[in-house]
């Protein structure tokens, strides 16, 4: 069993207007095979947890910590983290031209298991799993993300997450822009991931509506860079019915 | 493809732009190489960018001067509309006194019926398909002392011919160069250009009716090598004329590909692919000549630059004249910039002098490395050099695909590969 601990984080980001801070101390222990659902309203910091945990150099840590089985996730490189079990499913997935979907699976597994996968098991799994998720077979020819729909390149981010098989896997957003249809196969794909590997998963999410499929352990409330409130399963249903509007007016 | 054209250009052709007093259609970039010898020099002559005021720029590409006589072309000075962007000095003097040196070698690899000769340059098939369009193309065409001639029989099926240019001499020398594709043959010609030279070179393709031709280019030229290229088409009715032109090695490598259709019904594909380094200067001017109608054209040139003043030139002329219609046209150059301290100029230039085409396009980009291209695939675990070199790869694989050989595919793959294994960023 791995742990990923999130000790009184403060991140704070540059703009023109001088650096401003988005966390302002944020605590979160995820053990693999729980799902943590983080909810809270628009500019409350949820994204800029999940890109601070995946590296993105637009992000300055400025206090705090964050430790994988007690190593310090901070010290390594955004390759590193990913080598090490982390995976960001990206709100904003970027095309990368030139680069075919099959190639980029290939190179990245290689580099995460740290050999070249069997190339026998290798596409067979890919296969299933694009055929799980109900993505073209002819996408695999396809340059990464380019010229998908935003549905499509969602789905493609839990393809990766299934194949890279990572101990943690944030996701930020992923349900935003998803039709009923594709929420569920989504969330079939997350579902399975947690269940055959034993993943962790921070569900980072602004509304309720992925939670009648993903099951939470745990629901984090944040509000202006913290965490307000925690419970179980329950609080999601209280905010459903009841908004964040009592968090806002606290806040 | 005229709407695949429009989406991707996103810069519409200029049908009956209004022309503009002291405006070229190349816009009002001037190339500061050759300004030393400009009469008001610096940032003076930078502010009056509008071109040259020596010289009065023709009003089409179609009414640039040929001939096959030297003393037609004034003597250049650089800031020409077709040389400003060339660093004279670093010419070799080819563009001063006739290259009088010995050729280089040429071997040649045949097959399918391919068959190769050398012969005088008062031999018929000479100026069957070119005529110096500049001052450096007529004093090597001048100055040739005999033509090799490639010949492709009549109805030849996949017939190839593999020419090595092994350059071994820093004296200027001329070479000339005749492919003859014989109706409804088809065939791939390479012309491989090793060693290190000055040349001044004029390559001939003769695409008779109904033939299927690919010319291959490839520059990889040793660092100090000159390379002059026209390299001229005459493509006749219901033929195909793919030309691929790859530019690795050379200090200075200028290429002057043209495709000009003689009939109706034909098509030509120029791609390019080029890699410039520290110091080098890699141009490519190119023209496609839609003289016919119910023609296509499809042209793409991508180049990556590293290094300090690693320089690259792409113009891309397309002329669609007034009784070529139901052209299908279109053209784009991108680049991508690896380091700081490069310099890519890229011009497409369509001219259209008919309404009636199914399509005309073009487009060019020039960028640099995309960091959240590079965030992307470190987040799924590759280290930053694969991750560049994956983008760069794709970027210019495009190109290679376009080889369809696969042996000659691996050698430039592995050439790419050690272009990117020397840039250390």
């Amino acid at each position: 069993m791995s742990t990923l601990e999130i000790k009184d984080l403060h991140v704070s980001i540059d703009t023109e207007q001088g650096t401003k801070e988005i966390l302002k101390g944020v605590t979160l222990t995820i053990k693999t095979g729980e799902t943590h659902a983080i909810m809270g309203p628009n500019g409350s910091g949820k994204s800029t947890l999940a890109s601070t945990i995946a590296g993105h150099p637009r992000y300055n840590v400025t206090s705090g910590s964050i430790l994988l089985d007690g190593e310090d996730v901070l010290e390594m490189g955004v390759d590193e983290r990913a080598r090490a079990g982390l995976f960001l499913a990206m709100q904003y997935p970027v095309e990368v031209p030139g680069v075919t979907m099959t190639n980029f699976l290939r190179t990245a597994k290689t580099a995460i298991d740290g050999e070249a996968p069997s190339l026998r098991h290798w596409t067979k799994d890919v296969k299933a799993a694009m055929e799980n998720l109900k993505i073209d077979a002819d996408f695999a020819n396809r340059n990464v993300n380019e010229g998908f729909s935003g549905g499509e390149k969602k789905r493609v981010e839990i393809l990766q997450m299934e194949l890279f098989k990572p101990k943690f896997a944030i996701l930020d957003e992923t349900d935003s822009g998803l039709d009923v249809d594709a929420l569920k196969v989504v969330s079939d794909g997350v579902n399975r991931a947690s269940e055959q590997n034993e993943m962790g998963t921070l569900l980072i999410t602004h509304y309720t509506r992925i939670l009648r499929y993903i099951k939470p352990d745990f629901v984090h409330v944040f509000v202006d860079g913290r965490v307000a409130e925690q419970g179980g399963p329950e609080l999601a249903d209280q905010l459903e019915e009841e908004g964040y509007d009592r968090f806002l007016v606290k806040a | 493809m005229s709407e695949t054209a429009t989406a991707m250009s996103g810069e519409k052709a200029r049908i009956g732009a209004p022309s503009i007093a002291g405006f070229t259609e190349e816009g009002e970039n001037l190339s500061p190489v050759n300004e030393t010898s400009s009469p008001i020099g610096g940032d003076a002559a930078k502010a009056h960018s509008h071109g040259p005021a020596a010289s009065v720029p023709q009003a089409s590409r179609g009414e640039r001067p040929t001939s096959y006589d030297v003393e037609d072309f004034p003597a250049l000075t650089g800031r020409e509309e077709d040389w400003r962007f060339t660093p004279l000095k670093r010419l070799g003097a080819l563009h001063k006194q006739a290259p009088t040196g010995a050729a280089p070698a040429v071997a040649a690899d045949l097959s399918g019926g391919a068959t190769v000769e050398t012969a005088g340059m008062d031999d018929a098939r000479v100026r069957s398909a070119g005529v110096p369009e500049d001052r450096v193309s007529a004093l090597a065409w001048n100055a040739a002392a005999e033509a090799t001639i490639v010949t492709v029989p009549a109805g030849a099926e996949g017939a190839a011919a593999t020419l090595t240019i092994k350059g071994d001499s820093a004296e200027a020398a001329a070479q000339h160069l005749v492919v003859v594709a014989e109706p409804n043959s088809s065939a791939v010609v390479v012309l491989d250009h090793v060693g290190s030279a000055v040349l001044s070179q004029n390559v001939e393709i003769d695409v008779q009716e109904g033939a299927r031709l690919t010319v291959i280019s490839l520059q990889e030229w040793e660092d100090t090598a000159i390379h002059a290229s026209s390299q001229q088409a005459r493509i006749a009715k219901d033929a195909y004329f793919r030309h691929v032109t790859v530019s690795f090695g050379g200090d200075l490598v200028r290429m002057t590909p043209s495709a000009r259709f003689a009939g109706p019904g034909a098509e030509a594909e120029m791609y390019g692919l080029y890699f410039a380094d520290a110091g080098q200067h890699l141009e490519h001017r190119l023209l496609v000549d839609h003289a016919q109608p119910n023609c296509k054209s499809d042209v793409l040139y991508k180049g990556a630059l590293q290094g300090e003043n690693a320089h690259t030139v792409w113009v891309g002329d397309v002329l669609i004249r007034k009784n070529a219609e139901g052209t299908d046209s279109y053209e784009a150059n991108r680049n991508l910039v690896l380091t700081d301290g490069t310099r890519s100029d890229s011009v497409p230039n369509l001219e259209i002098e008919t309404g009636q085409i199914e399509g005309a396009g073009h487009a060019s980009t020039t960028g640099r490395f995309n960091d959240e291209h590079l965030f992307y695939l470190m987040a799924r675990g590759i280290d930053e050099k694969t991750a560049r070199r994956l983008v760069v790869r794709g970027f210019l694989n495009e190109i290679l695909q376009k080889i369809e050989d696969p042996q000659l595919e691996e050698r430039l793959n592995e050439t790419v590969e050690s272009e990117l294994a020397a840039t250390e960023v």
